[in-house]
């Protein structure tokens, strides 16, 4: 049977209605389950010394003051765990050129940034733990460190790893047309730098594990806050020793993510390898504090960019040169290149142009690492492209509004390629434009921001289209050789009560993951979403398949899961239709029942089916199937990337005496195609705006010239507070991909991609009649109230 | 990080907190609010106190008013000086500090005690005790003391309160009729330390001003006062900016705060231009 989605009133029709979250009872009264709600018999815990050096060779360790301490059991070295562990290299094939030096869990002999581990200390009680990490003695001897990204690449500059003979991690260039004739012949050139500050994704439940390693069984059990719970197994096993089948992740509830959980941390590893070593449970949560220095940082990039465009506003071609930094290593698997790749493959992405020249330059340094962060790329490419086009339509006297809709992909262009060579299957950007013009109504905020210039009140009107990559093929990951999966499944059965069960290799880190699978499941099946039971995060219990990364959860879990119910579907109407006496295509499933598919009339509950199956199958036919468990599996093989796309607007008011930017109002209309649940895509969405809004006005990690850290707590590290974020009107454009029959791309990121530029272009907006400008972010009055030129020293 | 705590004790009055803090050897440490000190222990900036929880000390709280001069306990909660009809009608300065102080949790537990016994540059009591010419009162080993504002604050967290003494009321004159209380700042985030403030009291007796988060402790600035008094207020913007030593840090440089406080001097200028309140 095809589903007619576009009929809302089909029996069981749940898909694209806002139906409650599962778990949100469990959550709210107090009763989730993350690792640290987990005690085991026997568990220890450990607490790791790290490198108070943002460059050191560690000469000695004496841990002799450690191991008085009431309750301290062990003090490990990187030489310790390197007898159990094997290092690892981030790079991947496809990444041609990328290097990175071997990483060890613990440092071996070198510390090459502040907070890398040096130690670990084991103890009965977290307390007695740091008690003795303070005491631990580490003889260091400072080398000399590398922290300044423009200088990394100069001859005076020291070699951070020398056997990788510079300090280059990567490089790329991607040259499509002729960009010299383009600006040659250009009407008018704009060129600009930007900055995008450097941040960490700051989740409310820190990263988490538990380790219990059991000699007797040969086998490991991983309880671990995570988004991909395969790729852990895989990489606990290889760097462990042990075979992937003798690993067990287990992935409970997580307190977000936002990529900050999907890659691997040497000292989660570690806790891995003394649990195997201690032949005991090893709990390790990482502290608020250390949490700035050892989470992923993301987005520390600087960017020239130059736009070329003709006299009537068309975009003739976009320059871009970007530089990133990107920490001592690249983090293993998915590697600390795909950020600078990102911009490479996104910048323009919106426009139909010709000619197109980027480069990213991805450079070591002795920093924390930077990887993946919600919407990899996509805001450093939106900021410089929708900076870029602002400044263009400005020099041209145009409308904002206007030069996009002179220069997006046509709606009707589909298929298309863009000249960062990004294929796209279908998306909507005139349409989502017209639909914001509509929403925010452009013409009345226009007129809002004369007449509150006429009162002495600076406002601003900022517009970002952006595109967004979402259900990743085997081209993301697989390609380069890693084992990421990009295929997921779904196993959905009934149990005799005919309630359903259904366990997804997709994982809920809070997002809703659960009340998707659900709703799908029980419009697949036929039943109500209260009847539907999901299991995620379990390598041993679930299908096999990647976890929650790249906007994918919904997309490719969400299509497994519908394959797999329309299954069980059509295995249950088998055994009706034997019971009943009449063909199953005459029959159908509608709330839990079984019923005519003409007149809807009851036949039988699916309850007394599950009896008969289950308890008195002598009275089935003998050869009849009774297999009330299907499985399905679902990877995006047509194009390597469903991309998605929207448009965000941001309204702001100004103080041109202390610099300091007030969110006024904020839209975005995005295209994610099918809408499975309306309110937890708004909340994707929002939630996303919010973290692009911190990467505007707030969040930047600030280091000094030794590579030390300044503000790694949650006093300076401004995140965005509800008190500064301002109302958010969300829409949608629905264009299904039609690679799956659900139709669903990712909404995940798309919040994040674009929120940021939206509001850039909003402040330039408003400071552009004092002529004044800014592109470093994040926003601060001080900077704000510098591009207005009025502080100097 | 865990809290490392010497020991915790419930004193059930004065007698009681000061005999406590006493025998413990300099390593006594009073309890209020916990707003402040509990977030140094989490992150053990401060180890091995011996907790002397003052919470219960019925004499440390309640706002009263004796005469012209009121008082308020040391134990009065931020929330409570938002609510306080004698606060509000008398130091209106004090209510409108408590909008711009933290968040509603951490309202409800700190006190105006610790606030100005912890002597944060950056909070906004400390700089109101000083500019609405407040008396600090303390008790101690040696008996009670009582400190005027000008001579308490010392320098960064540094006060005259000494080991073993106890914080128990500020008081301070009523509002004079006609009497302007002003306060300005800015922060980058609702509810967090300003990048720089300022409170700003006009009596008979002349202007006085203090700056919130651009020195080491709570000053008088005597020359932009001066100019305030003669009416010249671009004078006093330029004394000002002149007085202060802001310090630079990752929110913001030196520089912003010089001209941030300028213009929110100029601000509470015209504050005072407006109507009497
Ligand atoms: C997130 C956050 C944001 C904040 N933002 C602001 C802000 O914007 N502005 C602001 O002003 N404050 C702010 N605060 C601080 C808050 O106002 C504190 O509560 C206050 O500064 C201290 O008061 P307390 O009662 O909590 O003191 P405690 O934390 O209990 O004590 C602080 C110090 O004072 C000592 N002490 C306390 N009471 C006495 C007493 N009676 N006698 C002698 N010594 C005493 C303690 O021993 C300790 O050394 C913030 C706090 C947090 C956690």
């Amino acid at each position: 049977m095809t589903m007619r989605f576009g009929n809302p009133d089909r029996p069981n029709s749940y898909i694209g209605k806002t139906v409650p979250r599962p778990n949100a009872g469990r959550l709210v009264q107090g009763r989730g389950r993350y690792v640290d709600d987990i005690v085991l018999p026997r568990m220890v815990h450990v607490v790791f010394v790290r490198s108070p050096y943002a460059h050191a060779k560690i000469k000695g360790i004496d841990a002799s003051e450690a191991l008085a301490v009431k309750g301290v059991l062990r003090v490990f070295t990187g030489a310790d765990i390197a007898t159990v562990c094997t290092p690892w290299v981030g790079v991947l094939a496809h990444l041609k050129g990328l290097k990175s030096p071997p990483e060890y869990a613990i440092a071996v002999d070198r510390a090459a940034w502040v907070g890398e581990p040096v130690a670990a200390v084991v103890a009965s009680t977290r307390l007695a733990a740091e008690e003795a990490a303070a005491l631990v003695d580490v003889d260091y001897d400072p080398l000399p460190e590398v922290t300044d990204m423009m200088t990394a690449l100069d001859d005076a500059t020291p070699v951070l790893h020398p056997d990788m003979g510079d300090n280059l991690a990567f490089e790329r260039t991607h040259v499509e047309g002729d960009i010299d004739a383009a600006f040659a012949s250009a009407h008018k050139v704009i060129e600009a730098h930007f900055k995008t500050g450097r941040h960490t994704g700051v989740t409310l439940e820190p990263r988490s594990i538990l380790v219990d390693w059991n000699p007797g069984e040969g086998h490991m059990t991983a309880w671990h806050a995570t988004q991909a719970p395969h790729m852990v197994q895989v990489v606990l096993a290889e760097h462990l020793g042990m075979p992937e089948s003798r690993v067990r992740v287990i992935c409970g509830d997580v307190g977000g993510s936002y990529g900050i959980k999907v890659h691997i941390y040497p000292d989660e590893v570690a806790t891995a390898a003394i649990a195997k070593i201690m032949a005991r449970p090893v709990k390790f949560i990482a502290d608020r504090l250390e949490s700035f220095t050892t989470d992923i940082h993301a987005r520390d990039h600087e960017i020239w960019g130059r736009i070329a465009v003709a006299e009537d506003g068309e975009i003739l071609a976009f320059d871009i040169d970007d530089w990133t930094a990107i920490g001592a290593y690249s983090v293993y698997p998915r590697t600390s290149a795909i950020e600078g790749n990102q911009v490479v493959n996104l910048c323009g992405g919106p426009y139909d142009f010709k000619n197109y020249r980027a480069k990213t330059t991805v450079v070591f340094q002795n920093k924390t690492p930077t990887s993946q962060y919600r919407a990899v790329g996509h805001p450093i490419a939106v900021t410089v492209t929708e900076g870029l086009v602002d400044m263009a339509a400005a020099a041209l006297d145009m409308d904002p509004v206007a030069i996009r809709h002179r220069n997006l992909f046509a709606d009707d262009a589909y298929p298309a390629t863009s000249p960062a060579k990004m294929r796209f299957e279908g998306l909507s950007h005139h349409a989502s434009l017209t639909k914001l013009v509509d929403l925010m109504d452009y013409d009345a905020l226009r007129a809002d921001q004369a007449a509150a210039k006429a009162r002495g009140v600076v406002r601003g009107i900022g517009i970002a289209s952006f595109i967004e990559l979402t259900n990743p093929s085997p081209m993301m990951y697989g390609i380069g050789g890693a084992r990421i999966s990009a295929q997921d499944g779904c196993t959905v059965r009934m149990d005799p009560d005919g309630s359903i069960v259904a366990a997804s290799s997709v994982t809920e880190q809070g997002q809703g993951t659960e009340a998707m699978l659900s709703q799908i499941v029980a419009e697949g099946v036929g039943v109500l979403p209260t009847q539907v039971r999901i299991v995620t995060g379990d390598t041993q219990s679930t299908p096999y398949g990647g976890g929650t990364w790249a906007s994918r959860g919904a997309g490719i879990g969400g299509e497994a899961a519908l394959q797999a119910a329309k299954a069980l579907r059509n295995a249950i109407l088998e055994v009706a239709g034997a019971m009943l006496q009449c063909p199953p295509d005459t029959l159908d499933i509608r709330d839990g029942a079984v019923v005519n598919m003409s007149d809807g009339a009851d036949r039988m509950p699916l309850s007394e089916l599950g009896r008969i199956v289950y308890f008195r199958g002598d009275t089935l036919p003998k050869g009849l199937p009774r297999e009330l468990v299907q499985t399905r599996h679902y990877t995006p093989a047509d194009y390597p990337f469903a991309f998605t796309n929207g448009v965000q607007a941001s309204y702001v008011e100004v103080d041109t005496d202390t610099g300091h930017v007030k969110l006024l109002k904020h839209w975005c209309v995005e295209d994610c195609g099918r809408v499975i649940n309306p309110q937890l895509v708004d909340e994707q969405i929002r939630g996303g705006i919010v973290q692009g809004l911190g990467a505007a006005l707030f969040e930047e990690l600030h280091y000094d010239a030794e590579g030390q850290l300044l503000n790694g707590s949650m006093a300076d590290y401004l995140v965005p507070m509800a008190g500064e974020m301002p109302d958010m009107i969300i829409a949608h454009v629905e264009t299904p991909t039609l690679e799956s029959e659900l139709g669903a791309k990712g909404a995940g990121e798309a919040g994040t991609a674009g929120a940021a530029a939206a509001v850039m272009n909003a402040i330039n907006d408003a400071l552009r009649p004092f002529g004044g400008e800014v592109t470093a972010m994040p926003f601060t009055p001080e900077r704000v109230l510098r591009g207005l030129g009025k502080l100097q020293d | 990080m865990k809290a490392s705590v010497g020991g915790y004790a419930r004193a059930t009055d004065l007698r009681h907190a000061l005999d406590l803090l006493a025998q413990s050897d300099g390593m006594g440490r009073v309890l209020a609010g916990g707003q402040s000190l509990i977030a140094a222990m989490n992150m053990r900036l401060s180890t091995g106190d011996l907790l002397v929880d003052i919470n219960q000390i019925a004499a440390l709280k309640g706002v009263t008013l004796d005469g012209d001069r009121l008082r308020i306990g040391a134990l009065t909660r931020h929330a409570e000086v938002a609510t306080d009809p004698l606060i509000a009608r008398h130091a209106p300065l004090l209510r409108r500090a408590t909008d711009l102080i933290a968040h509603a949790a951490i309202r409800n537990r700190g006190t105006i005690g610790g606030a100005i016994a912890h002597a944060d540059p950056a909070a906004e009591f400390p700089a109101c005790a000083l500019a609405l010419d407040a008396t600090i009162h303390v008790d101690g080993p040696d008996g009670p003391r009582d400190i005027p504002a000008a001579d308490f604050f010392e320098g960064l967290f540094e006060t005259t309160i000494q080991d073993g003494e106890i914080l128990t009321a500020i008081s301070l004159p009523i509002a004079e009729d006609g009497e302007w209380q002003v306060i300005h700042e800015l922060a980058r985030r609702s509810g967090d330390y300003a990048l720089a403030g300022l409170c700003v009291v006009r009596r008979k007796a002349g202007h006085r001003i203090v700056c919130i988060s651009v020195g080491s402790h709570p000053e008088l600035v005597p020359d932009a006062m001066a100019r305030m008094d003669a009416g010249d207020i671009d004078g006093a913007v330029v004394a000002l900016r002149a007085a202060i030593d802001p310090p630079s840090d990752t929110q913001a440089s030196a520089a912003y705060r010089r001209h941030l406080i300028g213009v929110l001097l100029q601000r509470a200028a015209a504050d005072l231009n407006g109507e009497p309140q």
